[in-house]
C-alpha cells in the first residue's frame, strides 16, 4: 500500500516536471507558451500570481482527491479478494468535507476580491483613449489629444491563404498600433460601433467588452516599453480572428514625438482636399482603402457574399450611371440595419473619394466616374 | 394514508390505458408507422436514443470540420463564415440534439421501471415530445443551404450580431429552437407528472433512485427556464422582422440584457445536462463497488443546492461586460459556492469506492473515467470563478477546454455508462466487453488529447471561435485536432457494440449485473414491452436505496 502512494505521488511529480519545463514556443507575449503570461502591469502581476495560487490549489486537490480514488481501485479489487465494507453516512466526515472546501474558497476570495478592486478603480487617469470595435478593426481616439485612427490587421491576405511564408506576428500585426507612453494610468473607455467586440491584450491583464449604446472603463498603466499583443475576444462576425490589438509602450518623450506626427499627418491627410486628383492617383490610393476597409465585406475582386454582403463588381449602384450619389451617401452615412458602417466621420474625404472611384472604376465596372476629394468635403460639410 | 390510495388509483386507472395501449398496438399499425404513433415509454425512449445519437454523429462531424480546418494556422479547407455555422451548429446540435434528447431518452426508459409504474404518466405528450424534435433540427440542418447560410454566431447567440447583423435563415434558427424549447417542457412535465404520481405504493420520494431524482429536479429546472429562452428568441424575432429594438441600441435597446437573459437560461440549462449524469454515476459506482452510496440523502440534497444556486451565477458567464463591482463579487462568490456541493458528490463517489470489492466492467470504466475527467472539468470551473483571473481566461481555449471536460468526458461519458449499464436490460444481451474496453480507452485517450492541451492554448492567448491563429498557438492546436479525429472515430466502435447486442451475444439474466439494485433489475431481460402492468411490492425497509 505504501509503495502504491509512493508511485502515485512520484507519477504525479513528473506529469508536474514535464508540464513546467515543456520546450518554450515562440511567443507574441510575456507567456511560456503554455500559462498565462505575467505581463508586464502591477495588476497583470498580481493576476498572474492569483491564477498561479488557485491553480496550485487546484491541482493539490486533484491530487489528493484522485490519490484516495486511485488508492481504492488499486487495493479494493475484487480480483484481490476485497470484500466490501458496510459502511454508509458519518455526519462528521461529511461536515468536514464540506466545511474545509468552504475555507479553502473563502482563501482563495479574499485575494481575489482585493485584486478586483484595483483593477475597477479608473480613477486619477492621466490619458483617455476612447477605443470603438468595428467590424473588423479597431479605432482609437485620444480625446483632449486630437488624434484617432483605424488599427487594421497588416499580415497579408497571401499569408492567410497560405501563398506566402508566414511572419513571425502572422495575425497579431496592426498597420497603425495603439502609442501609450510609460509610467501613465491610461483609462480606455470602449464601446463598439456594429456588434459586441472585447478589447483584450493578455499582457496588460485587460479583458472588456465593447459593446454598442455602452461605454466600460477600464484602466492600465506600463513601466517597460515594448509592444504588446493581443486581439479580439468577443464572437464578432466573418473576420473575428483578423482583428488584432497592438500597444506599443514608448517613453514620454517619444509619445508626444508620435503625437506631433499622427497630427501632422492628419493635417497633410485634410490639406489632400485642396487640389485636384487625377484618376490614377484616385485608383491606387482607392485600392489601398479599399482593401483595407471593404475588402472584407465586399471581397477582393467585388464579387461580396450574398445575400448578407452585396457585390460591387458589375451590378447595382457602383455600375449605374445614376447610382453616384446613392453610392457615396451609403459610403459616407452607412445603412442601418446592416453590416454596412457610416465612414464619413472615420475616414479621410481623399479617401473616400478614391475609394468611391476605384470601386466605380474597377473589375471592369469602367463608368469612369472621377469623384474628387473636394466634392466629398463639400457634401460632408452640407451636412 | 390517503396519498397512497390515490396513488393506487392512478396506478389502476394508468394501467387500464396501459392495457388499452397494448390491445389497441397489436391492432395497431406496423413498421415505420408504428413507431410514429407508439406511445410506449421503451419505444419512445429507444427512439430519444437514437435520435441524438444521429445527432452526436452529425455535431461530432461539424467538430472535426473545426479540427480539420485548426490543425495548421492558415485557412485551408473552409471560409471563416463556414467554419463560424461550423462553431454554431456544433454547439447547438450537442447541446439541444445530443446530450439533452439522450437524457431524455434514458429518462423515459428507465424512470418508470425504477418507480415501478407501467408507462409514463402521459404516453401521447411523450409520443409529440419526442416527435417535435426530428422537425425541429431538421429545420435547423435545412439553414445551412439556405441563401446566406446557418446560423453563425456561436451557439450562445448574442445579439445584435445575431439579430441585425445575422443570416437571413434567423428566423428558422429562433423557430428550430421553439420546437426543441417545446419538447423540452413537455418532456419535463411528463416526467415531473410520473414521478409524483405513479411510484409503486410504498415508495416515498427518499427511496427513488438517485437517477430518478436527479431528473425529477432536472426536470422543474427546465420548466424554470426553457421560457426564458423562448422568451429571448422571441425578442430577437420581433427584432429582426417587426421593427422592436429589445436588443438594439440605436433603438433605445440593450444588447447586455440579451446576455442576461440568455444565461439566466444557460446556467441552469448547463446543470440540465449534468444532474441526470450524476445520478447514473450515482447508480454505476455502488453496483461495481458492491457497496451501498456512502450518503444517498446528501446527494439529494446536494443535487438540490446545486439546482438552487444555479439561477444565482448566470452572470459569471458575463464578468467582461462592464457589471458593476458589487455585481462582480456577488457572481464570484455564488459561483464559488456551487463547489462545495459539487464536491460533495466527488467525495460521495470516492468514500462509496473506498473499501469496496470493486471490479472494472465497461459502464464502470464510464463511470469512474466520468469522476476524474468531470473533477478535472469542475476544478478549472472554480478557477473561472475568480473573476480577475477569469479577465484572462474568459472566451478563451481555456473555458473551451473547461466545459468541454464536463460535456464530453461528463455528461456524454455518464451517457455512454448509462447505455452499457442498461443494454443487457434493454436488448437482453451484454455488450461486448473487449469492444467496450476499446472504446473506452481509445475515447479516454482521444478526449484527453484534444481538450487537455485547449488548457494551455487558451492560457497562452488564443481566443476561442477563431478559423486562423497566431503562430505560437500552432502545436496545441496540431495535438487537439489528432485527439479529435481519434476521439471522433472511435465513437464508431460504440455503434459497433450497439448493434452487435442488439443482434446477439451473451444473454443476460434479469438482474445483469451482481451488485445492481433497483426494481428495473426484478423485470426480465430483454425487458417485455410492458412492464409493471400492475405495482410491484415494495418495502422501504429492504429495497429502499437509503435504508439504514
Amino acid at each position: 500500500m505504501g509503495r502504491i502512494l509512493y508511485a502515485y505521488l512520484y507519477a504525479a511529480s513528473i506529469c508536474l516536471i514535464v508540464l513546467s519545463t515543456t520546450a518554450q514556443a515562440s511567443s507574441i507575449n510575456t507567456s511560456s507558451g503554455f500559462n498565462m503570461p505575467p505581463g508586464v502591469t502591477e495588476i497583470s502581476r498580481e493576476v498572474y500570481s492569483l491564477h498561479m495560487t488557485i491553480l496550485w490549489i487546484c491541482v493539490a486537490i486533484a491530487v489528493v482527491v484522485f490519490g484516495v480514488m486511485f488508492y481504492s481501485l488499486i487495493v479494493y479489487r475484487k480480483s484481490k479478494g476485497a470484500k466490501p465494507a458496510h459502511f454508509h453516512e458519518n455526519t462528521t466526515v461529511e461536515i468536514i468535507w464540506t466545511a474545509v472546501p468552504l475555507v479553502i474558497l473563502v482563501l482563495m476570495a479574499v485575494p481575489a476580491t482585493a485584486t478586483l478592486k484595483k483593477m475597477y478603480d479608473t480613477s486619477d487617469a492621466e490619458l483617455d483613449v476612447l477605443v470603438t470595435g468595428y467590424q473588423w478593426r479597431w479605432r482609437y481616439e485620444y480625446l483632449e489629444e486630437d488624434v484617432s485612427f483605424f488599427s487594421n490587421l497588416a499580415t497579408p491576405r497571401e499569408q492567410i491563404y497560405e501563398a506566402e511564408e508566414k511572419g513571425d506576428f502572422y495575425l497579431v500585426e496592426v498597420d497603425e498600433p495603439m502609442v501609450v507612453p510609460t509610467g501613465v494610468k491610461v483609462r480606455l473607455l470602449l464601446t463598439a460601433n456594429d456588434v459586441i467586440h472585447s478589447w483584450w491584450v493578455p499582457d496588460l491583464a485587460v479583458k472588456k467588452d465593447a459593446i454598442p449604446g455602452f461605454i466600460n472603463e477600464t484602466w492600465f498603466k506600463v513601466d517597460e516599453p515594448g509592444i504588446y499583443r493581443g486581439q479580439c475576444a468577443e464572437l464578432c462576425g466573418r473576420d473575428h480572428a483578423f482583428m488584432p490589438i497592438e500597444v506599443k509602450a514608448v517613453s514620454p518623450d517619444e509619445y508626444q514625438l508620435w503625437l506631433a506626427s499622427r497630427r501632422e499627418a492628419a493635417e497633410a491627410e485634410v490639406a489632400g482636399a485642396d487640389r485636384e486628383w487625377s484618376l490614377d492617383e484616385l485608383m491606387e490610393r482607392g485600392a489601398g482603402t479599399y482593401n483595407t476597409y471593404c475588402a472584407a465585406c465586399h471581397q477582393p475582386q467585388g464579387q461580396g457574399l450574398p445575400p448578407m454582403f452585396p457585390a460591387l463588381a458589375g451590378v447595382g449602384m457602383s455600375v449605374d450611371p445614376d447610382g453616384l450619389r446613392a453610392h457615396k451617401e451609403i459610403v459616407l452615412y452607412g445603412k442601418t440595419g446592416t453590416a454596412m458602417p457610416a465612414f464619413g466621420s472615420t475616414l479621410s474625404a481623399a479617401e473616400l473619394a478614391a475609394v468611391i472611384t476605384y470601386e466605380r472604376n474597377a473589375w471592369g465596372n469602367d463608368t469612369g466616374d472621377l469623384i474628387q476629394p473636394s466634392a466629398i468635403r463639400a457634401m460632408l460639410e452640407s451636412q | 394514508m390517503a396519498s397512497e390510495t390515490s396513488q393506487a388509483t392512478l396506478h389502476s386507472s394508468v394501467s387500464d390505458v396501459a392495457a388499452g395501449g397494448a390491445a389497441h398496438a397489436s391492432h395497431g399499425p406496423t413498421g415505420l408507422l408504428r413507431w410514429l404513433v407508439t406511445t410506449n415509454h421503451k419505444e419512445i425512449g429507444s427512439l430519444y436514443l437514437i435520435f441524438s445519437l444521429v445527432m452526436l454523429f452529425i455535431g461530432g462531424s461539424m467538430a472535426l470540420v473545426i479540427r480539420a480546418e485548426l490543425f495548421q494556422p492558415g485557412m485551408q479547407y473552409v471560409q471563416p463564415e463556414f467554419f463560424n455555422q461550423m462553431t454554431t451548429m456544433h454547439g447547438l446540435i450537442m447541446v439541444f440534439g445530443a446530450i439533452m434528447p439522450a437524457f431524455v431518452g434514458l429518462a423515459n426508459w428507465m424512470i418508470p421501471m425504477q418507480i415501478g409504474a407501467p408507462d409514463m404518466a402521459l404516453p401521447r405528450l411523450n409520443n409529440f415530445s419526442f416527435w417535435l424534435l426530428p422537425v425541429a433540427f431538421g429545420i435547423l440542418l435545412s439553414t445551412l443551404f439556405m441563401e446566406g447560410g446557418g446560423p453563425n454566431f456561436g451557439w450562445t447567440f448574442y445579439a445584435p450580431l445575431s439579430t441585425t447583423f445575422a443570416p437571413p435563415s434567423t428566423s428558422f434558427f429562433i423557430m428550430s429552437i421553439h420546437l426543441a424549447g417545446i419538447s423540452s417542457i413537455l418532456g419535463a412535465i411528463n416526467i415531473i407528472a410520473t414521478i409524483l404520481n405513479l411510484r409503486t405504493p410504498g415508495m416515498r420520494l427518499m427511496d427513488m433512485s438517485l437517477f430518478v431524482w436527479t431528473w425529477l429536479i432536472t426536470a422543474f429546472l427546465l420548466i424554470a427556464v426553457m421560457p426564458v429562452l423562448a422568451g429571448v428568441v422571441t425578442m430577437m424575432l420581433m427584432d429582426i422582422n417587426f421593427g422592436t429594438s429589445f436588443f438594439d441600441a440605436a433603438g433605445g435597446g440593450d444588447p447586455v440584457l440579451f446576455q442576461h437573459l440568455f444565461w439566466f437560461f444557460g446556467h441552469p440549462e448547463v446543470y440540465i445536462m449534468i444532474l441526470p449524469a450524476f445520478g447514473i454515476v450515482s447508480l454505476i459506482v455502488p453496483t461495481f463497488a458492491r457497496k451501498r452510496l456512502f450518503g444517498y440523502a446528501s446527494m439529494v440534497y446536494a443535487t438540490a443546492s446545486i439546482a438552487l444556486l444555479s439561477f444565482v451565477v448566470w452572470a459569471h458567464h458575463m464578468f467582461t461586460v462592464g457589471l458593476p463591482l458589487t455585481a462582480e463579487l456577488f457572481f464570484m462568490y455564488s459561483t464559488m459556492l456551487i463547489a462545495v456541493p459539487t464536491g460533495v458528490k466527488v467525495f460521495n463517489w470516492i468514500a462509496t469506492l473506498f473499501r469496496g470489492s470493486i471490479t472494472f466492467e465497461v459502464p464502470m470504466l464510464f463511470a469512474l473515467g466520468f469522476i476524474v475527467m468531470f473533477t478535472i472539468g469542475g476544478l478549472s470551473g472554480v478557477m473561472l470563478a475568480i473573476v480577475p483571473a477569469d479577465f484572462q481566461y474568459h472566451d478563451t481555449y481555456f473555458v473551451v477546454a473547461h466545459f468541454h471536460y464536463v460535456l464530453v468526458p461528463g455528461a456524454l461519458f455518464a451517457i455512454m455508462a448509462a447505455v452499457y449499464f442498461w443494454l443487457p436490460k434493454w436488448t437482453g444481451h451484454y455488450a461486448s466487453e473487449t469492444l467496450g474496453k476499446w472504446h473506452f480507452w481509445l475515447s479516454v485517450i482521444g478526449v484527453n488529447l484534444t481538450f487537455f492541451p485547449m488548457h494551455f492554448s487558451g492560457l497562452a492567448g488564443m481566443p476561442r471561435r477563431i478559423p486562423d491563429y497566431a503562430l505560437q498557438f500552432a502545436d496545441f492546436n496540431m495535438i487537439s485536432s489528432i485527439g479529435g479525429f481519434l476521439f471522433g472515430f472511435s465513437q464508431l466502435i460504440f455503434v459497433w457494440v450497439v448493434i452487435k447486442a442488439v443482434r446477439g451475444g451473451r444473454k443476460a439474466p434479469a438482474k445483469a449485473w451482481e451488485g445492481a439494485e433497483g426494481l428495473e433489475w426484478t423485470v426480465p431481460s430483454p425487458a417485455p414491452l410492458h412492464t409493471f402492468d400492475t405495482p410491484p411490492a415494495y418495502d422501504p425497509q429492504t429495497d429502499s436505496p437509503s435504508r439504514h
